[in-house]
């Protein structure tokens, strides 16, 4: 059996006779003594060795395939060696969170640059530490709006099915009521924005939509504030780089899911929710943040600040429930975006766009259109008569091939690890099936 | 120490991306706000960042006695294992029998940590511990709300609970009813009994609770809960004073979450990833999150259960901590499970033997995994609070007990050293501590000024509170 326990049987015999303890089972004695567990269910443990391959196998029956034409919400980006080389090491991995400050400068720091790397990003004045992931950032802002008067949010239909379905699950708690605004083109109706009811504490859209669509964000931030409801918006970190801000289009909250930045699409998770908001909104905004302050010496340094709103202070009347965040993963976000700089993350953004525009013309040629009209970023649905035999096609030849999202639709996506040699060849087998 | 942004110069950069093999095509509507992020060399970068490395007190750094956070190594191999490309490089939305490796990934954790907690079902939905309460909680209304029993508007919450389980009911949509706590810390029965009714929806319980000691009448407290129609939450947060030993599911739980990053030594990353999966018996598996894992037709399959509550993340969960906390069940095993929590247990009698030589202790023993002590008394005659006790931890390279936790004890500091320190780091550690209760008494003003050797010392919290900077602004 494995252990990582070091008190040898003679030392732990020391311990117990230290403490008056006859044997361990002194110590259970206030446990009802018929609930005592005999012996688990479990297998017997491993050495080392053996875990690694058993564990190494079940990686071994997953397909990683060489290219992938699949977003949908996760998306493989480059890597930079940096990043990981950073973040795989052991005092940034094994820390608690940072509530001793003079011992977690270096974790308050990062999470400081990335609070200010949010908000260079977003436009937006104040951001978070981070919380689960993009769907839950975007819960919890919709929470951030609801007061006496208003308690119905909007959200968009064109916004990714994972992120309206984690909103549904959060209204089931907090009997906050839930809209959806219909689509049209795949975008946002903005004529549904314009005939909001007086209940309406926010809309929400995403931008690229879930199409990858882009939508007149301006205007739908415009319909929602005259309406008096909260605005926000959902944005894919990279394309952030080349896109309006949420700043400049109105938005009251920016959230989103900041797995581009550095992080493995690893099957899901974990990912990075990053939430920033106006300066009249941040007082709302939950989880922790960090502060820069002064130490009794009057040097620099950082803290978990502002936790009046944390349910550690304030129990059932805090601001959302949430301790643990995704630091180490916002941590990573950090490293990516120092090591791409603004010009790498602009050139990351362009290069996606660039080689999904590129895809989306060569796909056209054989025949399969974009079921939508107007601009998108780096993701595409087209019809495809048969997607069931595209997909097993490029399969067969090492390639994830886009998402079929029903009616005969299939969402691309295209990033920057993508080369056009690998486009031009996906094109091609497509052809030969389609 | 100099932000990012202070570092490096325009221009400095790495090379990381080749030039556009096709024709670059840009938005009508492109950003016009400047973008400011940092430009540096990849020398100064690495440099930073090891720099702030520095500057972390990390499991190896020394002993890390958090109550209630069950800070134990984190072995290497568990990190080995999420990094394999096979699990990393997988896309969530693959097709199932792409991804039987890491739906296999999910279903063995479940079987195995269903063995270990009594429960029938297990989602890894839920990214953290409250992240799992919330989940729980769902998994509890829409139980009642199934059954039509819609009165049940009210959680009990003892008041030595986290602050996530009031905080999480709130969320649920929940009132929040606190019971006192009796005086040897455990719930007062007698309260219980008063407050549970007809709009009762369930209780939150930790066990052993947050002071350390395990209820002795759980199943009485299960009982009166059911009685009245409520259902039984447990917050695992202290598990690894019993994982092998006793079973929540036998206590009479009907709902868990697991702190997969405490309990089963996958790492904290300095505030998370974690990982709150949440156990339940068979009456609450139709409304677990979906979708779940299940075996179907040779292989596995992800499916909707019959009446879910939908989902409370993208996709699956915190996946590659899974798979550590996987690794580490696996390595454990059969026998090495209950071995960890025994030792748990044993070292922290051990030390609260030693160090009851001189510190009060809020209950008296033995504890279970973790027990608190109270300053109270020497903050009276010397001054000195828990605080300072801390403070003064920092400088002999020791991270501080919880402090000030639970509410219950006044300046409590909470130690649970985890079956993964020596006798030898256990000894070192309670000899500092009583060198410091001395030190309160000879030279108070020595903790008042503590800590003196870390990169920074007592910072204004105050100050920070009042006056918010939240972001570097270009000067």
């Amino acid at each position: 059996m494995g252990t990582y326990v070091p008190n040898t049987l003679e030392q732990q015999e020391a311990m117990l006779a230290a403490v008056g303890a006859k044997s361990f089972q002194d110590f259970y004695a206030g446990v009802p003594q018929a609930m005592l567990v005999e012996s688990l269910r479990l297998p017997e443990g491993l050495s080392e060795l053996e875990v690694r391959q058993k564990v190494s196998a079940m990686a071994a029956k997953n397909r990683v395939y060489g290219t992938v034409l699949r977003g949908a919400g996760a998306y493989r980006h480059f890597i930079p060696a940096v990043v990981k080389s950073v973040v795989s090491r052991e005092e940034l991995v094994t820390a608690y969170t940072p509530y001793q400050a003079e011992i977690s400068q270096g974790i308050l720091q990062s999470i400081f640059e990335y609070q200010t790397m949010i908000c260079a990003l977003t436009g937006m004045e104040v951001s978070n530490a981070s919380v689960y992931d993009g769907a839950t950032a975007a819960a919890e802002a919709i929470a951030m709006c609801r007061d006496r008067k208003r308690n119905k949010a909007y959200v968009s239909a064109c916004a990714d099915p994972n992120t309206i379905q984690t909103m549904q699950t959060y209204c089931f708690g907090s009997g906050m009521a839930l809209e959806i605004l219909p689509e049209k083109d795949g975008r946002t109706d903005l004529e549904a924005v314009k005939n909001l009811g007086p209940d309406a504490a926010c809309v929400y859209i995403q931008q690229p939509n879930y199409y990858g669509n882009m939508e007149d964000a301006k205007a739908i931030g415009g319909a929602a504030h005259a309406a008096g409801a909260k605005y926000i918006m959902g944005c894919n970190p990279i394309a952030l780089a080349v896109m309006e801000t949420p700043a400049a289009c109105g938005a009251d909250v920016a959230v989103g899911e900041a797995q581009p930045l550095g992080l493995d699409i690893a099957f899901g998770g974990p990912y990075l929710g990053y939430m920033a908001a106006t300066k009249a909104m941040f007082r709302k905004l939950p989880g922790r943040i960090v502060g820069q302050t002064r130490d009794v010496d009057g040097n620099v340094g950082y803290v978990l600040t502002l936790t009046a709103r944390e349910q550690h202070i304030r129990r059932e009347k805090a601001s959302s429930n949430i301790c643990s965040n995704q630091a180490l993963c916002a941590f990573t976000a950090g490293v990516y975006m120092s090591a791409m700089g603004s010009e790498g993350l602009r050139q990351a953004a362009v290069n996606s766009m660039s080689k999904a525009h590129y895809f989306a013309g060569e796909l056209e040629k054989i025949g399969l259109k974009r079921v939508h009209g107007g601009e998108f970023f780096h993701e595409f649905a087209t019809a495809c008569a048969n997607p069931e035999k595209v997909l097993q096609a490029l399969d067969e030849n090492n390639i994830l091939g886009g998402l079929p999202i029903g009616d005969g639709t299939i969402l691309w996506c295209v990033t920057e690890l993508v080369s056009k040699d690998e486009l031009d060849r996906a094109a091609a087998i497509i052809k030969e099936v389609r | 120490m100099k932000l990012i942004f202070e570092k490096g110069a325009p221009g400095q950069r790495l090379s990381l991306l080749p030039p556009c093999d096709v024709p670059e095509v840009s938005l009508s509507q492109p950003r016009t706000d400047p973008l400011d992020l940092p430009h540096v060399s990849e020398t100064e970068l690495t440099r930073h960042y090891t720099a702030l490395a520095k500057r972390v007190h990390g499991v190896n750094d020394g002993f890390y006695p958090l109550g209630s956070c069950t800070m134990k190594y984190n072995p290497k191999i568990n990190e080995d294992m999420a990094a394999l490309p096979g699990f990393a490089q997988v896309h969530p939305l693959q097709p199932a029998e792409t991804a039987q490796g890491c739906l296999e990934v999910y279903a063995e954790a479940e079987k195995l940590l269903c063995e270990i907690t009594g429960m029938d079902g297990m989602t890894f939905q839920p990214a953290a511990g409250a992240h799992g309460e919330f989940t729980g909680l769902l998994l509890i209304k829409a139980y009642h709300t199934h059954r039509q029993d819609t009165a049940r508007t009210k959680i009990i919450v003892p008041d030595s609970a986290h602050g996530t389980n009031p905080a999480s009911a709130v969320m649920a949509g929940y009132t929040v009813v606190n019971i006192p706590s009796g005086a040897d810390g455990c719930v007062d029965v007698e309260a219980l009994r008063a407050a549970v009714g007809p709009d009762t929806a369930g209780l939150m319980l930790t066990n052993p609770n947050t002071v350390g000691i395990f209820d002795k009448n759980i199943l009485e407290i299960t009982k009166i809960v059911h009685e009245a129609g409520g259902l039984c939450y447990y917050d695992g947060a202290n598990l690894n004073a019993v994982m092998g030993v006793v079973r929540p599911g036998d206590m009479g739980f009907d709902v868990i979450h697991l702190n997969l990053h405490k309990t089963f030594s996958t790492p904290h990353g300095g505030g998370g990833p974690g990982s709150g999966a949440v156990g339940c018996k068979a009456i609450l598996k139709p409304f677990l999150p979906g979708p779940m894992v299940e075996a179907r037709d040779g292989g596995w399959q992800l499916v909707q259960p019959e009446h879910s509550i939908g989902r409370v993340k993208s996709f699956y969960g915190n996946f590659t901590v899974v798979v550590k906390a996987l690794t580490y069940i696996l390595t454990l095993g059969r026998t090495g499970i209950p071995e960890a929590a025994k030792n748990a247990v044993l070292n922290a009698n051990y030390m609260m033997k030693r160090l009851s030589e001189k510190y009060a202790m809020a209950y008296s023993g033995p504890c279970m995994h973790e027990f608190v002590m109270t300053l109270e008394d020497l903050h009276h005659e010397t001054g000195i609070s828990a605080m300072d006790i801390a403070k003064g931890l920092l400088d002999h390279g020791i991270h501080p007990p919880t402090m000030y936790f639970p509410l219950i004890v006044h300046e409590a500091l909470m130690i649970e050293p985890t079956e993964t320190e020596s006798q030898e780091t256990m000894d070192e550690v309670c000899s500092v501590f009583l060198e410091l209760w001395e030190l309160a008494h000879t030279n108070p003003q020595a903790l008042h000024d503590a800590p003196t050797k870390t990169p920074v010392r007592r910072l204004d919290e105050v100050g920070a509170a009042r006056n918010p900077v939240l972001r570097y602004t270009k000067k």
